[in-house]
C-alpha cells in the first residue's frame, strides 16, 4: 500500500526542508557567538533546546543586554506552541517507548508542517521523522560552522551582525502574518516593547509584550481563528495548487 | 556560570514543553483558547524581539543602521527571498550603512 522510501513524497519533502532549515543554523551559530555566548553554549542550545525561535529568542535577549533569566523566560514562552504541535503529532504518530521522547525533541514548526501536509498516515510518519531528524543533524552541524566562523569574524557590528539578528527575527515573524488580526497583534506587541524599553531592564520589554499578546489571545479568542500564529517558519508546501495551506490548523 | 545555568534551564523547560504535548490528555490542549494563546504569544514575542533588536540599546531607544537592516529585510521578504538570504541582506544593509558613516 505504501510507496518505497525512495519515492516517498513525505520523505522527499522532509529532506528538502531539512536542507533549507539546517542551512540557516549558520546564521544562528554566528549570531549566538556575536551575542556573547561561547561555541559550547551555542552548540548546547542547538543540541538540547532545538527550536529555532526559542534559540534566537535566547540570544536576542542576551545580545540586547538582558539577563540570562529573561533570556530563558523568552525562550520558554516562545516554546509553548511546541506543546500544541506535540499534541497534534501524538494524534498522528502515537509514539511509544523511546520514540516518544525522541519524537518530542524533534517536534518543531517544520517537522509538524511536513507531516500534516501529507494525507497518507505512512507518509505523515515518514515526513515527520525525516524532517525532524534531518533538521536536527544539519542544524547542529551548521550551528557549529556558524559559531566557528562568527568567532573568527571579530567585531560583529562591522559585519552588520546586529542587522542580521533583526532580519532573522523579522523572517521568523513574517510567515505568521497571514491575517489582518495577526498583523495587528504584531503591531501592538511592538508598540508595547518600545514603550517599555526606557522603564524596565533590557529583556523585560519582550516579556511585557508576551503578556500583552497572551491577553489579546485569551480575552479576544472568540473574534479570531484559533490557529493564529501557529504557522511554520518555512512552508514545505508552497501554494502550487492555489489553495490556502491548512497544515498547522 | 549563571549563563550556563539558565541555558540548561531553557533547554530542560523547552524539552518538557514539547513532551507535555505527548503526555497530557488531548482535551486540555484542544481547548481553542489555549491554542489561540499559544499562537498570539508566538506572534507577540517575535514582533517584540524584532523591534527590541532594532531600536533598543540597553534602556535607550536609538535609531541607527539597524533600522536600515529592518527595512532591507522586509523588502527581501516581500520579494519572497529564503531565510538565509534575508539574514544576509540584513547584515549587508547594516554593514553598508555603517561604511557610509551612520551609527
Amino acid at each position: 500500500m505504501s510507496t518505497p522510501l525512495r519515492q516517498s513524497p513525505g520523505a522527499r519533502v522532509g529532506l528538502s526542508i531539512a536542507v533549507a532549515t539546517g542551512l540557516y543554523g549558520i546564521s544562528f551559530g554566528a549570531l549566538s557567538v556575536a551575542s556573547g555566548l561561547d561555541v559550547w553554549q551555542t552548540q548546547a542550545l542547538s543540541l538540547l533546546l532545538f527550536s529555532g525561535g526559542s534559540q534566537f529568542a535566547f540570544i536576542g535577549v542576551i545580545a540586547g543586554g538582558g539577563t540570562p533569566v529573561a533570556a530563558a523566560s523568552a525562550a520558554a514562552l516562545l516554546g509553548i506552541r511546541n506543546a500544541v504541535y506535540g499534541m497534534q503529532m501524538n494524534v498522528l504518530l502515537h509514539p511509544t517507548g523511546w520514540r516518544r521522547p525522541a519524537a518530542a525533541h524533534v517536534t518543531i514548526d517544520e517537522s509538524l508542517a511536513t507531516s500534516t501536509g501529507q494525507t497518507d498516515p505512512v507518509e505523515q510518519t515518514r515526513g515527520f521523522w525525516v524532517a525532524g531528524v534531518g533538521i536536527f543533524v544539519l542544524w547542529n552541524l551548521f550551528t557549529l560552522v556558524g559559531a566557528l566562523a562568527g568567532d573568527a569574524l571579530g567585531d560583529p557590528k562591522q559585519w552588520g551582525l546586529d542587522g542580521a539578528a533583526v532580519a532573522a527575527f523579522l523572517a521568523l515573524l513574517w510567515p505568521r502574518l497571514r491575517s489582518r488580526e495577526a498583523a495587528a497583534i504584531a503591531v501592538v506587541s511592538a508598540l508595547a516593547t518600545i514603550l517599555a524599553v526606557p522603564f524596565v531592564p533590557p529583556g523585560v520589554p519582550i516579556l511585557v509584550a508576551a503578556v500583552v499578546a497572551a491577553a489579546i489571545g485569551w480575552f479576544g479568542y472568540r473574534s479570531g481563528s484559533e490557529g493564529e500564529g501557529l504557522e511554520p517558519d518555512i512552508d514545505p508546501y508552497p501554494r502550487s495548487d492555489g489553495s490556502d495551506r491548512t497544515a498547522a490548523s | 556560570m549563571t549563563l550556563w545555568f539558565w541555558i540548561i534551564v531553557a533547554c530542560v523547560v523547552g524539552f518538557l514543553t514539547k513532551l507535555v504535548g505527548y503526555l497530557v490528555p488531548r482535551k486540555w490542549l484542544e481547548n481553542p483558547r489555549v491554542a489561540r494563546v499559544a499562537g498570539t504569544l508566538t506572534i507577540g514575542l517575535l514582533a517584540s524581539l524584532t523591534l527590541a533588536n532594532t531600536v533598543a540599546t540597553g534602556q535607550q531607544l536609538v535609531l541607527d543602521s539597524r533600522l536600515g537592516a529592518l527595512v532591507a529585510a522586509a523588502v527581501a521578504l516581500w520579494l519572497k527571498a529564503p531565510f538565509l538570504v534575508v539574514v544576509i541582506v540584513g547584515a549587508a544593509a547594516a554593514a553598508g550603512l555603517r561604511l557610509l558613516g551612520l551609527p
